[in-house]
């Protein structure tokens, strides 16, 4: 129990430290370029795939179950929009970088920590939580959202594919589904969350791999306890801030 | 100057120094050795602030870095060059970007910066290879380029932790005459932290004996070869052998 206080304790001030390297000059622009490559520009591909997959069966299971009960497929665009704006774009976006992003932060940062390349870095002057930590977890936070809304319009329109495909719905009609009781909250809803999940993550990442400890074996171990850590936070995270965001009145 | 006050510093509950007191005067060269676990690389890592003792006081030039502000030591540690043992080189940048690293904390232009890299790569013997990436060098050759970056920025302060261990005799013996070259180039003052005894003979003014976690005493390399406290005979014995 003591072990987890002092976790929890030492991740916030880590918070902290990284947010006051933030605030400081100055930034380290041309890491955060090649950060946002790394993370965003090359994560594209499978975040399209995995919401493209997740807007297809979304429409097949909405189709399937609105016949069982009112006799034909309604509402299939509403509920395929609904559920990837609000809770399924932000969150698989953010579980999918977990696995590609996340992970190889911590392992980058971990090894670097265990073969002193970290101490090497206070030795010349340079502080490593500014030049290795505030790119990543400022490059996360601003790929994230943008991810999410790329995610969210595949996953819609393979959404659409398979209402027209299986269920005969003209592209008008399931437009005009997707639209109707969409409002500016909701989709302000799932563009916190990406932010707030962004912030969750990439701290997580970055924090595993500055801890690091036990060589190759520790590098594995915090590489895992950062996935572990990640979706456990974003999981349990996604219910109180859904609650918050609904309370604030924010979709 | 640096001054050791009465340093504690523990893992784990298990004491590794357990009250050292040293002064290390400007321009000089001194060794600390020990065995093994007995605590030498924590010693110099204490010394450039990347470990905070539990007890104690380490004056740099009159600045306590044991309660420094994270601004403060980070400036302290500007002063130091450090030399790790496994070399701590940046396996994602060339050889000239690990060299060029700590000098871009210094408004240097790319030409002078250029320069510089390209100098201290002459000074360890390395001219050319500034586009390599550590994984294609040899251990001996990334121990160079990790002294060419510890030294780029003419650091008051040279800590060196184990330069010749894991190297061959020969390569060991070309690091030793670097140190001694670049002492008397840059008028430095140095930390050999090393159990080769050899080494420490060649390049110190001064040599002090670490052993269950205290510096038992000072020697120069005169009295050293001529001592009967029986861990500075150990090691005396220990080299001989070596040798033969």
């Amino acid at each position: 129990m003591k072990k987890i206080f002092v976790g929890l304790g030492r991740y916030f001030i880590f918070i902290y430290e990284t947010l006051v390297s933030l605030l400081i000059p100055p930034f380290e622009k041309q890491i955060f370029i090649y950060e946002i490559y790394k993370i965003g520009v090359k994560s594209l591909p499978v975040c399209m795939m995995t919401s493209f997959a997740v807007g297809m069966v979304l429409a097949l299971q909405t189709g399937m179950a609105s016949m069982s009960v009112l006799n034909e497929p309604a509402y299939i665009g509403t509920v395929v929009t609904f559920s990837l704006i609000k809770e399924l774009g932000p969150m698989l976006t953010s579980v999918v970088l977990v696995g590609r992003v996340a992970a190889a932060i911590t392992a980058e940062i971990g090894s670097m920590r265990v073969t002193e390349q970290i101490d090497a870095m206070y030795t010349l002057g340079t502080d490593p939580i500014k030049y290795l930590v505030v790119p990543r977890v400022v490059a996360f936070t601003f790929v994230l959202p943008i991810l999410t809304m790329i995610s969210n319009i595949i996953g819609i329109t393979g959404g659409g594919i398979i209402s027209y495909l299986r269920f005969d719905i003209p592209s008008t009609i399931y437009i005009r589904d997707c639209l109707d009781y969409l409002y500016l909250d909701d989709f302000f809803h799932g563009l916190i969350k990406s932010i707030i999940f962004g912030i969750i993550v990439s701290t997580i990442a970055c924090y595993k791999g500055f801890y690091t400890e036990g060589g190759a074996e520790g590098v594995g171990r915090a590489t895992t306890s950062c996935v572990v850590t990640s979706i456990v936070c974003l999981l349990m995270g996604d219910y109180f801030l859904s609650s918050l965001l609904i309370a604030l009145g924010i979709g | 100057m640096i001054k050791i006050i009465n340093l504690y510093k523990s893992f784990d509950n298990i004491p590794v120094l357990q009250g050292i007191n040293l002064e290390i005067y400007n321009g000089e060269t001194i060794t600390i050795m020990g065995g093994s676990g007995q605590g030498k690389t924590v010693l110099l890592k204490n010394i450039v602030g990347l470990l905070k003792p539990d007890k104690g006081k380490i004056f740099v030039d009159d600045v306590d870095i044991t309660s420094a502000e994270k601004k403060v030591l980070l400036n302290v540690q500007k002063k130091f060059g450090y030399l790790f043992q496994s070399s701590a080189l940046f396996d994602s940048m060339t050889v000239f970007e690990n060299i060029a690293f700590g000098l871009r904390n210094y408004n240097l232009s790319e030409k002078e910066i250029e320069y510089r890299v390209k100098l201290y790569l002459s000074y360890v013997g390395l001219e050319g290879i500034e586009n390599k990436y550590p994984s294609e060098l040899s251990g001996g050759m990334k121990k160079r380029v990790a002294l060419a970056r510890a030294v780029a920025y003419n650091p008051q302060y040279i800590l060196y932790d184990e330069p010749t261990t894991g190297l061959d005799p020969q390569t060991a013996e070309t690091i030793t005459d670097l140190i001694i070259n670049l002492q008397k180039k840059l008028n430095v003052t140095s930390v050999v932290v090393t159990h080769d005894l050899k080494a420490a003979l060649k390049v110190s003014q001064r040599i002090a004996f670490l052993s269950n976690g205290k510096i038992v005493t000072i020697l120069t390399p005169q009295e050293v070869l001529s001592s009967d406290y029986p861990l500075v005979k150990e090691f005396v014995s220990a080299a001989i052998i070596k040798n033969i």
